[in-house]
């Protein structure tokens, strides 16, 4: 690979997370680093979505930081993260049913619109020539994710596979530095999974985009990532390369022992 | 058959003016998940902002923009000192504070304006068509026929404003998922500030419409009940849904009220006047028994 992997931009510390009495993270740390791919791998109900959620601020952890970017804080606002430059995607696709797929898409461009809800009441003129310019920047997004043909349609109708490759598209809309994937090609045939692949390694290695990836599929996992966070029970029982993170024998033994 | 479409006309045009009202409560729970309680107490205050501001001395051109002013500004308070503190709390506690906002409007409004009702003047007469009359022979208000054409002319701009700004898009997302919407950056509380605003200018133009023709009191507030039963033919998060659910009320409540009690007392005996003031509920209760969503409403699948 090409790409130059940098310093640490996202660093969290000790997070421990509980709803009620189910520890679902316990004092786990970890880091990503700029420009790299970095998995999340773990058994049902390991604790990996709720990771990204407090990365992204949809959940608030009990203890522990979270340093993005330099900036420490307790925890994140959604609506931070993405004026921050996170975007994401969700376990249970979160598309937006009742839009196209361009409309979709165009929401994506929220926080990079420069004229103000208000000021777009105001003045229409301007706020339509802004528009215009996400209009181009979505195309490209388009073309990109080879979905040309079902930009009218409601994403509603499309098929699973495809609304996965649409949710990727309004993150991507956003022209984000770091993108949060839930499980992306879960619930996808082969030839769809090399698809989404593709996609996922050419924004890593042409946007430079950083990416923070939770997948089931092992073989994808090792090929893509460049390290790897193994949870188990909320805890983290394993964080490495790819190679490194195989061998652990502890991680052999979740795997072993937990049923998929 | 003439005597019929008369009734059919005048029930449908006074149906638009339950679609505006209901039209408020659809747009804020679409956006929020709320059902605002208050919505009925927002055209009261609307109706009363603007005969007090009349009464002050204000023209009737300058009560209007006065009125929108106060509403703007009650909708924008009622984000950031109600609203954002209840942000990821369930739905009923949204409610519960929608009705505190009720009684507090109900309050207050009365002391600032006064609580006497008085009538309120847009000049628009309520005498029937002449042209209509001579034509057809059919007696059709000209108030319920301005106010339907105002009501009609609100919802379609809406409409258009909901499927074709990016504002409205962004409500649409927000309505659509919450969780999404703010993931991908969208500012909340702007879009709460401005669907509370938008409501409340809806609220302004019901409460003007429905004082101009009843008087401005605080029966008023009970508007918001005539809307519940649109809502539930409707479905609660149709914009469509409201206006053909106002349609089907206002038009079958009228017909109900002359055509059904010469039935009922033929079949029953006694006397059945008032047919009106229930009718509609009990149509509503049908709807709920038959199709619960209402007509163009989601249907609602928990995932399990
Ligand atoms: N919003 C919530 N409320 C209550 N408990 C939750 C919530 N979200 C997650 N949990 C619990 O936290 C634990 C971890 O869940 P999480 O979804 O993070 O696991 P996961 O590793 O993503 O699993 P999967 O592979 O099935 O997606 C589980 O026990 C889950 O039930
Ligand atoms: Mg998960």
């Amino acid at each position: 690979m090409s790409k130059t992997i940098g310093d640490v931009i996202l660093d969290l510390q000790n997070i421990s997370l509980r709803f009620g009495g189910v520890k679902a993270l316990t004092d786990i740390s970890f880091d990503v680093r700029e420009h790299e791919i970095r998995a999340i791998i773990g058994p049902n109900g390991a604790g990996k979505s709720s990771m990204l959620n407090v990365i992204n601020g949809v959940y608030h952890p009990q203890e522990g930081i979270i340093i993005f970017r330099g900036r420490e804080r307790k925890k994140m606002e959604p609506h931070q993260a993405a004026t921050q430059g996170i975007a994401r995607t969700f376990q249970n696709i979160a598309l937006f049913k009742g839009m196209t797929v361009l409309d979709n898409l165009m929401t994506g461009r929220i926080t990079r619109m420069k004229t103000r809800f208000f000021e777009h009441a105001l003045w229409w003129g301007r706020a339509q020539r802004e528009e215009l310019e996400h209009r181009k920047k979505v195309e490209e997004v388009i073309d990109f994710l080879e979905i040309q043909h079902i930009r009218k349609t409601p994403v509603s109708r499309l098929p699973y596979g495809l609304q996965k490759r649409v949710e990727l598209g309004r993150a991507l809309a956003a022209e984000p530095s770091m993108l949060l994937l839930d499980e992306p090609m879960a619930g996808m045939n082969v030839e769809e999974k090399q698809d989404m692949c593709r996609f996922i390694l050419d924004v890593n290695d042409q946007l430079g985009t950083t990416i923070v990836l939770i997948e089931h599929d092992m073989g994808v996992v090792m090929d893509i990532s460049d390290r790897v966070v193994v949870l188990d029970y909320g805890k983290k029982i394993g964080d490495g390369v790819p190679e490194e993170v195989k061998n652990n024998p502890e991680v052999i033994k979740a795997y072993l022992g937990a049923s998929h | 058959m003439r005597f019929f479409l008369e009734v059919l006309i005048s029930g449908l045009l006074s149906g638009v003016m339950y679609s505006l009202v209901a039209l408020g409560f659809v747009l804020i729970y679409k956006a929020s998940g709320v059902f605002n309680f208050a919505q009925g107490a927002m055209v009261y205050l609307a109706a009363l902002s603007v005969v007090g501001c009349m009464e002050k001395g204000a023209p009737l051109w300058l009560a209007i923009p006065l009125a929108l002013g106060i509403m703007t500004l009650f909708g924008i308070a009622t984000e950031k000192f109600v609203l954002r503190k209840l942000v990821n709390q369930p739905p009923i506690a949204l409610f519960m504070a929608t009705i505190g906002l009720a009684f507090f409007i109900e309050g207050l409004a009365p002391m600032v304006f006064g609580s006497d009702p008085r009538a309120l003047d847009l000049g628009i007469v309520d005498e029937p068509i002449e042209a209509i009359l001579n034509r057809w022979g059919m007696v059709i208000s000209r108030f319920d026929l301005v106010a339907a054409g105002i009501a009609a002319l609100l919802v379609t701009v809406l409409a258009l404003f909901f499927q074709y700004t990016r504002i409205g898009r962004a409500l649409r997302a927000v309505a659509d998922d919450h969780q999404a919407a703010l993931s991908i950056g969208i500012p909340l509380q702007h879009i709460w500030a401005i669907v509370w605003g938008v409501a409340g200018f809806v609220a302004l133009v019901a409460g003007m419409l429905w004082g101009a023709r009843n008087g401005v009191q605080f029966a008023l507030t009970f508007t918001a009940l005539k809307a519940l039963p649109v809502l539930i033919i409707g479905g609660f998060t149709s914009v469509p849904g409201a206006i053909v659910g106002g349609l089907i009320i206002g038009a079958s409540e009228k017909l109900a009220e002359i055509y059904l009690p010469p039935l009922m007392e033929s079949a029953f005996g006694g006397n059945f006047g008032g047919i009106e003031g229930w009718f509609p509920y009990v149509l509503a209760l049908l709807f709920l028994l038959i199709r619960p969503e209402g007509l163009f409403g989601e249907k609602h699948i928990d995932r399990v």
